[in-house]
């Protein structure tokens, strides 16, 4: 069974497009690194290799996490299954 | 501590039935290389035509050109002369011929360098011009290098080795993959007395409290805390926006990296679960209290970085990349690995280890980490590395600040 997105720990609200292409409206199997387990999700918008995928819906200011830990902020809502990048997150930093 | 890992590493190191001895040179002051280097080192920029000239007069030499050198001060001088002084005393470097503009400045590197007991000569352009300089330090370098030529490499064990990391063109397949593979590697040879080093100060916003909790101790995480938070007010008080156009760069954004926050976390795994380090090095400094993993503090840039951790002594480096980073360096060969399928079939002449395999579950964290340790043994051993065979010899000196 092909793995199209890993998802780093059980808290992340992300996981990442392992497969070279995902296209909107394909249901794709996600692979949990902590517990190993496995995760379904319909992508709604087509994700590149190595890009974000949201695994719930975040609304615009929530924290978005991965690898457990936070990793910045959504700068717009991001629904369940989107592509979630610079036009939706931002930097808490600098 | 040092001296039970020394003694564990003493006792034949295997892995897996395989020796980690590697064969290495055994320098005059003791240190082990993995090449066998003869350079000809420029003091200043404008040196850098003498040594190219002396570079091409004697075959198997190399000239390492760079920008800097001249009316330098304070803390930027210093850190000038320890990245020369560094390079020239690595153990893979077997001999050293430096040229500077004036006798004064030149003398300081060649002493600076004879320290280690090596071959090393120095000469000046003033009152002799370029052509004088070059036919002398021509002669020089043509004894070096036969002499360097006859020396034989020896059996060496692991807990003589001495290796760096950094990544670039990082994305998300760095910090699922080709990152902690680095990781798994430095858990498996701290443990048997391997000397090892990461950096990349700036990076590691996000996830600097993480980062500090891996110090050995409160003083080693006071002082990681402090030259974190100094590199990180030196950007509040220069940036223009929120680095949006170089950190994460564009590469990183490409291959799906978003902040800088995600991208430190992906970099964090480059020194494993288990290992703690033991010092936090300024740029260029010799680690001094034995083996273990040290912290340099440095820039994030590929070329600057790998040149100071080069400078301190460290012999290989390996280099996680996820949209294909092509760097190398002069004197320490650099080990690229990569877990982007994508990367590692369109750019295949840069990349030394595919881990793409463990994104598809055909390769395991473990099996990565063994084949990582292998490439590195052969690679000591004397195989090339990609950016060798092409020719990467980036040397960059990191600039504190404007020359006076």
């Amino acid at each position: 069974m092909t793995t199209h997105f890993i998802v780093h720990d059980k808290a992340d609200t992300v996981g990442v497009v392992v497969v070279e292409t995902v296209k909107a409206g394909e249901t794709i199997t996600g692979w949990v690194l902590e517990d190993d387990s496995t995760i379904k999700i319909k992508a709604l918008d087509p994700v590149p290799l190595g890009h974000k995928i949201a695994l719930g819906d975040i609304k615009k200011g929530d924290t978005v996490v991965k690898y457990g830990h936070d990793i910045g902020m959504a700068s717009a809502p991001i629904g369940k299954g989107r592509h979630a990048h610079i036009h939706n997150m931002k930097t808490k930093r600098w | 501590m040092a001296q039970g890992k020394k003694s564990i590493a003493a006792a034949k190191s295997k892995r897996n039935g395989r020796s980690l001895d590697f064969w290495g040179y055994r320098r005059e002051n003791g240190r082990v290389g993995v090449r066998n280097h003869v350079i000809i080192l420029p003091l200043d920029d404008l040196s850098n035509a003498a040594c190219e000239a002396v570079g091409n007069n004697i075959k198997g030499t190399l000239a390492l050109p760079h920008a800097y050198g001249r009316l330098q001060f304070g803390e930027d001088l210093e850190l000038h002369f320890r990245t020369l002084i560094g390079t020239g005393s690595s153990p893979n470097v077997a001999a050293v011929v430096v040229i500077g503009i004036e006798p004064q400045w030149t003398a300081r590197v060649v002493d600076g360098i004879k320290k280690t007991g090596k071959p090393v000569v120095g000469f000046a352009i003033e009152g002799t011009g370029d052509i004088g300089t070059i036919a002398a330090a021509s002669r020089t370098a043509q004894e070096f290098v036969q002499w360097a030529t006859e020396k034989q490499r020896e059996r060496c064990t692991i807990d003589e080795l001495w290796v760096s990391t950094k990544c670039g063109e990082s994305d998300t397949t760095s910090g699922l993959a080709s990152c902690p593979t680095v990781g798994n590697l430095i858990d498996k040879l701290d443990p048997l007395g391997a000397t090892t080093c990461f950096g990349e100060t700036s990076e590691l916003t996000g996830a600097e409290v993480v980062c500090a909790a891996r110090a050995i101790d409160k003083s080693v995480q006071k002082k990681f805390m402090a030259t974190w938070t100094a590199y990180n007010a030196m950007i509040e008080r220069h940036k223009t926006n929120d680095l949006r156009d170089s950190q994460p760069t564009k590469g990183n954004i490409a291959g799906g990296l978003t902040t800088i926050e995600e991208k430190a976390f992906g970099n964090l795994q480059k020194i494993g679960h288990k290992t703690k380090f033991i010092d936090v090095l300024k740029p260029a400094e010799e680690p001094t209290k034995g083996p273990g993993l040290y912290f340099m503090d440095s820039s994030s840039a590929a070329a600057e970085c790998v040149t100071l951790q080069a400078a301190a002594g460290f012999v290989v480096h390996l280099f996680p990349t996820g949209q294909g980073n092509v760097i190398g360096n002069p004197i320490e060969p650099v080990i690229k690995l990569t877990a982007n399928p994508k990367t590692a079939r369109e750019m295949k002449e840069h990349i030394d280890l595919d881990v793409s395999g463990i994104l598809r579950r055909e390769m395991t964290m473990d099996e990565a980490g063994d084949a990582l340790i292998d490439i590195t043994i052969r690679t000591c051993n004397g195989r090339l590395t990609c950016a060798e065979a092409l020719g990467h010899r980036e040397f960059v000196l990191t600039k504190l600040y404007q020359s006076a």
